[in-house]
């Protein structure tokens, strides 16, 4: 820019040139996400937006910019794409119903049967035990970071649930199987034998006391989630308008009412949505419950005392037998499977979270 | 000790209106205790973690040998072996996958931001960058291998591991450098716009320098994550117990990989290999941690 179009630009009458041409109204677009600031300052081109001088070097920084925005998205195309390509071949020299039936034979590519409800049973078994166990425990460690905790301990007391998340999966798996589980062995057989009259607490197709069944992996489960539904759930109870507490308080209310009252219905659906990333993070799991889990022939009793293998540990328990297309194709079906539900429980996750605390303002 | 005017000056308290009920006071108790109690909940099985691998795992890491040999040659019952093999492979392939996911992931956030906000491509990449973040490490790696396995016809290898560690910490740098770059003071690029600095000029001077702590903190986080990765590396690489240099040919070791291997070896001597390399898995984390948090002291922009 010369001096004379930048002293131009200054005198401009307002609202023809102080708003940088082409981005007037873009502001009205609500994204996803809201944005933190208004729309950024764009250099200013020529006055009026007559004559644009496009230099050599935006064009290009642009250019790549936005072909990389495109390759992520792409990416993802791209892994849905590859994983259907190679799993229909399997899926068509199946002798089982795919989604039916509960046996995986897959060694011989010539005679295969394999299909995924006993995945999908342990799967979601597993992760809904977590989901129980680390909702409330995660909304009660939220609520105490932003409501009850000190200020000056919130912020470290948020890092030490935060380094749960830094801990490998695998040494979850290792301290679940060898650590957790004989500790947790009179646990679950009280529970088998008091409530063993419910279905759910009957006995499993692996003894209640051998530790390696969805019970463990589901308490494991949840130390692993606990910091993604803590994240999410502090950052939305963060957000409560303070006008909101203080005009509870000013009626009156103990601080338990004011959680009740403000802090809970304003951050409920972020906390939700939080649960559902924990959701999505739980499906997939793969090498703690590959550790943990013992691996049996026999099919489910429906019960949480079972045994057996998950989309994802099935797959990473298939990995020695990678060795021909067909049977690679029968683990990717799977695959496949564990990525469209992730998919879906994630972008569920996301609109919730987006709906959180709109509306009221 | 208390005067006329002290009494009148200070704010009237809630006992001065009126008492509160038992049933409420109760509750609020009872809702202050549990909420502290699960705060409790989830720092017992970290310290418990920590605890089991330092009192298990540290014994081997005291042996000399530990850090400069491999498991190479040893016999199930051999006691004694190195990790270096495994610090080689896990150092390696964290090294090329950031190289590639470092770059892609600041381009994306720099897109994000600076050109893309509110158009319809920019919230497209948004929404995949979200489904990225919670896209199953062993999808990731089934991935990599129906791509670079099956379909391009490569063997397994360390690359292939760093190919799916991109697409794990891909979204964590993405969504560190939108949140640096949003931080940015407007006021920064409108200087360096007045002054006729061109777009791309001023996000590389101007606007990247600004945001560097904040970046490189969230990258390092991310490596840290990365690390300690074991599902994509079961499909994708062989484990070796003797030291490997190169990520492009045979098998290779790295720390998570020995952890989940050395399991099968029933013995002591196995389960010593296993704890030493869990709790040397668990100290580079933390390691990476700290130094995360010194580069972003020692970068931060100084504001005088």
């Amino acid at each position: 820019m010369t001096e004379s179009t930048n002293s131009e630009w200054r005198s401009a009458p307002p609202g023809e040139a102080v708003t940088p041409p082409g981005e007037a109204g873009s502001t009205l677009v609500g994204g996803p996400e809201e944005p933190v600031s208004p729309e950024p300052p764009t250099p200013p081109e020529q006055p009026g937006g007559k004559k644009k001088v496009v230099r050599l070097g935006d064009r290009l920084f642009q250019g790549v910019a936005t072909g990389s925005g495109i390759f992520v998205v792409s990416i993802i195309a791209a892994i849905g794409l590859f994983l259907l390509v190679r799993a229909i071949p399997a899926l068509h020299a199946n002798e089982a119903n795919f989604l039916l039936s509960g046996q995986w034979r897959t060694g011989d590519p010539e005679n295969m049967a394999f299909g995924i409800v006993d995945l999908a049973w342990i799967t979601v078994a597993s992760s809904l035990v977590a989901l129980i166990i680390a909702m409330p425990v995660a909304g009660g460690i939220a609520l105490f970071l932003t409501q009850y905790a000190p200020k000056v301990l919130a912020r470290p007391f948020a890092y030490v649930v935060d380094l749960l998340a830094a801990v490998p999966s695998v040494i979850y798996g290792l301290w679940g199987a060898l650590v957790l589980a004989p500790v947790l062995k009179p646990v679950a057989l009280w529970i088998n034998g008091t409530l063993g009259w419910i279905p759910i607490f009957a006995d499993g197709n692996v003894p209640a006391n051998s530790g390696s069944n969805v019970f463990t992996a589901g308490i494991v489960l949840a130390v692993m989630i606990l910091p993604i539904i803590t994240g999410v759930a502090r950052e939305v109870f963060e957000r409560t308008p303070s006008a909101q507490i203080e005009g509870a308080l000013a009626l009156g209310a103990t601080k338990w009412e004011v959680v009740r009252t403000t802090v809970w219905p304003f951050g409920r659906s972020g906390f939700v949505g939080g649960a559902m990333l924990g959701l999505g993070r739980a499906l997939g799991e793969t090498v703690a419950l590959t550790v943990i889990l013992s691996y049996t022939f026999e099919g489910p009793h429906y019960s949480i005392f079972d045994a057996g293998a998950t989309f994802a540990s099935r797959i990473a328990l298939g990995s020695a037998e990678f060795n021909n297309h067909l049977t690679v194709g029968a683990y990717i079906a799977a695959g496949l499977v564990l990525f469209i539900s992730t998919f879906a429980v994630n972008a569920l996750a996301r609109w919730i979270e987006s709906g959180s605390g709109k509306g009221k303002k | 000790m208390r005067t006329d005017t002290a009494d009148l000056e200070r704010p009237a308290s809630a006992p001065a209106f009126q008492q509160l009920g038992l049933g409420r006071k109760i509750k609020n108790h009872t809702a202050t205790v549990l909420f502290g109690l699960a705060f409790l909940v989830a720092v017992v099985p970290l310290l418990w973690v920590l605890f089991t691998l330092v009192q298990r795992g540290l014994a081997p890491m005291l042996n000399a040998d530990w850090w400069n040999h491999s498991f190479y040659g040893l016999l199930p019952n051999d006691s004694g072996g190195g990790i270096y093999h495994a610090l080689v492979g896990t150092l390696e392939q964290t090294f090329v996958c950031a190289l590639i996911a470092v770059p892609l992931g600041v381009t994306v956030g720099i897109f994000l931001i600076e050109y893309g906000r509110n158009s319809k491509l920019a919230r497209t990449t948004t929404f995949m960058v979200d489904i990225l973040s919670g896209l199953p490490s062993i999808v990731a790696g089934l991935f990599i291998y129906a791509l670079w396995i099956t379909t391009f016809g490569f063997d397994r290898s360390g690359f292939a591991v760093s190919l799916s560690l991109v697409l794990l910490m891909l979204p964590v740098v993405v969504r560190v450098t939108e949140t640096m770059l949003t931080i940015v003071p407007d006021e920064l690029r409108e200087a360096s716009y007045a002054l006729g600095v061109p777009k791309w000029k001023t996000i590389v001077k101007v606007v990247l320098p600004t945001s560097f702590s904040g970046i490189i903190t969230g990258i390092i986080l991310g490596l840290a994550r990365v690390m300690g990765e074991t599902a994509p590396l079961l499909i994708l690489v062989g484990y070796s117990r003797a030291i490997n240099y190169n990520l492009f040919d045979g098998p290779m070791a790295s720390l998570s990989l020995t952890v989940y291997t050395a399991r099968k070896t029933s013995t002591e001597a196995g389960e010593y290999r296993m704890w030493g390399a869990a709790l040397t898995l668990v100290l580079l984390i933390m390691l990476i941690n700290l130094l995360a948090t010194l580069l972003s002291k020692l970068f931060a922009v100084k504001t005088r």
